[in-house]
């Protein structure tokens, strides 16, 4: 019984970082109708600029995470105007192809800075100090942390978009473009603005995800970034609410089938999306096609 | 059109002709009174990089040492690596460059599943073979090859002997990488072997290649009565491992295969892999190997791992083969390579006719944050 509560909260962590990944997913398709495949290498972005900050320039911790989420934000930002904006009345392949193109060369630039080799970084949160025992089960400081953030970020998102006049335009974009500009909602700005909140999303999700495997390299983001695409899919693309469910649903089966056989984990998770497609091609919280959130 | 089709057999005829040429220049050099050249292949970039650039290091010392002597019978010693970047497709082509600017003998590759990769291709090529630390059982699968590290199922062995005779541990659980030849080789070997001595394996648990979150199989290990989890993979993996049982609250103790060896540079904190126990053939704190890890420090400002002694030793091994057949062709050095005998940094070193080498391992434990000889 312990046992399976420790894999449930293996999960949630897990499942956690992969709805604020997944929110940044879902979020700009919700509004630029576009999936930003580049959103995943964001997280390593963060990861390597968090490391930056530390290790080479010796900035304290909370100074380091800020300016980490304001380069991720800003990176996000240049990306939508330099890659997407000239893009926004092309076909969606092509938009699609540019994201891939985006996340290559994001892979490849902290490659050439970097290096190939695994760099070891150690994490910034005590992980012993913070750790709860409850009976035989053990919380680790980082589990903990990591539950507290994402919970924080995903309930500020919340109330950003559904209070204020920000989140409004946002939605008001994401259901009708042409009759937001209409109302005096400035479209680009408001996309801009999407793609910034996602990546500063992303990079609380990378600093949570260095944190806890502490090893650097240029891929890092690939797999958090599939698996969290995945969780927007299931949770049904374009909603936020969605997102949230999604990626915490996606880390306790991915941890419950670990444990059942680590050869068929991946099996069993992708299989679940199928079946969940299968019979609602939305996605779980997903809407129709005519109001998207 | 008539002149654009003469053009183009022209300008074929003129590539043939200068691929001919070529071909014999470079077998010119090859065989003639210029240096014996030794190829390498290893990973010098990518996730197992340490390896790649160890063994380069190691191999580099000794052609230094040796050419600074004079040479191999009068010939020096000339070392062309490559990056094999640890997959089989780079493998194969770094091979093929690696054969076109004509070599006369390969250290390599590194990693086991490269050189599974190329044994093939060495084979047809009939050149002389030596993996310093491929330990797949079919690296050596030809005449031409030879290995000087332990193979997978020898290593998974001696640990289950250790485990169970030396350290009285029955109860024991695995966590090995399904998708790696090497990590399944050893771990198979390993079962197999604690069951003949009347261990018991109280829980097998499986990962992939890539994987970094270990976390449920930990916690599924934590639930059993296991004494010591047994990790037979690569250092970056027995990092994440260590660092996340010690999350857990796992106070298990590890033992590992010699892919451990490195582990201390990869975690970030070393209380994590605290008495941990792994096979190895070089420990550098072991006076015999004093001078080569001075030399060794003072080139490239860290202490050689069992890598980089793995691919001195090649070097040496491959120096007795060529002083033992007084040729440099490579059927005579293929069949010297039997009757040598080299007493290397990783022991004392000789070969059988199936390209295994005979010598002794060394268990490493870390103790204080250090390799120590246990």
């Amino acid at each position: 019984m312990e046992n399976f509560i420790e894999i449930l909260i293996t999960g949630l962590r897990s499942g956690s970082i992969y709805a604020l990944i997944a929110l940044g997913y879902t979020m700009v398709y919700g509004i630029a109708k576009m999936i930003n495949f580049a959103h995943g290498d964001i997280i390593m972005i963060g990861a390597y600029a968090l490391y930056v900050f530390i290790e080479l320039l010796h900035m304290p911790v909370v100074p380091a995470v800020i300016c980490t989420i304001a380069v991720c934000a800003v990176l996000g930002i240049c990306i939508e105007k330099v890659a997407y904006k000239p893009l926004r009345k092309a076909t969606p392949l092509a938009v699609l192809i540019t994201a891939i193109g985006v996340s290559y060369f994001l892979q490849s630039a902290v490659l050439l800075i970097f290096g190939g080799t695994p760099i070891s970084f150690a994490s910034i949160i005590d992980s012993k100090a913070l750790s709860l025992k409850i009976g035989s089960i053990t919380l680790s400081g980082i589990t903990i942390v990591t539950l507290a953030v994402t919970t924080i970020s995903m309930i500020a998102l919340t109330l950003f978009i559904q209070k204020t006049k920000t989140g409004r335009a946002m939605r008001a974009v994401s259901e009708d473009k042409g009759a937001a500009e209409l109302m005096g909602i400035n479209v680009n700005r408001t996309i801009s603005i999407t793609f910034a909140i996602g990546s500063a999303l992303a990079a609380i999700a990378g600093i949570l995800y260095i944190c806890q495997f502490q090893s650097l390299k240029p891929t890092l983001g690939a797999l958090p970034g599939i698996k969290a695409f995945v969780a927007a899919v299931l949770g049904g693309i374009g909603s936020i609410p969605g997102a949230m469910l999604g990626g915490i649903l996606l880390g306790v089966i991915e941890s419950v089938s670990k444990n059942v056989s680590g050869e068929l984990a991946d099996a069993i998770v992708f299989g679940v999306l199928v079946v969940v497609l299968l019979v609602k091609p939305s996605g779980l919280l997903g809407k129709n096609k005519t109001e998207k959130v | 059109m008539k002149i654009g089709k003469k053009c183009i057999s022209l300008c074929l005829a003129a590539a043939m002709m200068v691929t001919v040429t070529t071909g014999c220049g470079k077998k010119d050099t090859g065989s003639g009174e210029d240096a014996f050249v030794i190829g390498g292949l290893g990973p010098l970039t990518g996730p197992a990089a340490s390896y790649g650039i160890s063994v380069k290091q190691g191999a580099e010392v000794a052609v230094e040492e040796i050419n600074a002597a004079g040479g191999v019978n009068g010939q020096k010693l000339e070392l062309k690596f490559m990056d094999d970047e640890a997959s089989e497709e780079t493998a194969v082509t770094a091979y093929n460059t690696l054969m076109d600017e004509g070599i006369d003998a390969l250290m390599g590759t590194v990693t086991s599943g490269a050189c599974l990769a190329i044994v093939d291709l060495t084979k047809e090529d009939g050149i002389l073979q030596i993996t310093p630390s491929g330990s797949a059982k079919g690296c050596t699968e030809y005449d031409n090859a030879f290995r000087l590290c332990f193979t997978d199922p020898l290593q998974g062995e001696k640990m289950a002997e250790f485990a169970v005779n030396e350290l009285g541990k029955t109860k024991i659980a695995v966590l090995y990488n399904n998708a790696d030849e090497y990590s399944q080789g050893v771990n198979d070997a390993f079962v197999a072997k604690v069951k003949e001595l009347g261990g018991t394996i109280v829980s097998e648990q499986s990962f992939k290649t890539d994987d970094i979150d270990f976390s449920a199989q930990l916690t599924s290990i934590k639930s059993t009565d296991a004494e010591i989890i047994f990790v037979p993979a690569y250092y970056g993996d027995a990092a994440y491992i260590t660092t996340q049982a010690a999350d857990l609250g796992m106070e298990l103790p590890f033992i590992g295969s010699d892919g451990w060896d490195g582990v201390l540079q990869q975690v970030t904190n070393k209380d994590v892999v605290e008495g941990a126990i792994f096979l190895s053939p070089f420990l550098a704190t072991d006076p015999s190997a004093a001078d080569f890890v001075s030399t060794y420090n003072e080139k490239y400002g860290t202490t050689p791992d069992q890598f980089a002694a793995d691919g001195y030793d090649t070097i040496y091994v491959i120096k007795a083969a060529i002083e033992k057949a007084g040729a440099t062709d490579s059927e005579s050095l293929i069949a010297a390579m039997t009757e040598i005998e080299v007493d290397g940094l990783t022991g004392k070193v000789s070969f059988t006719a199936d390209g295994e080498p005979n010598k002794d391992a060394i268990f490493v434990e870390i103790k204080n944050g250090e390799y120590t000889a246990r």
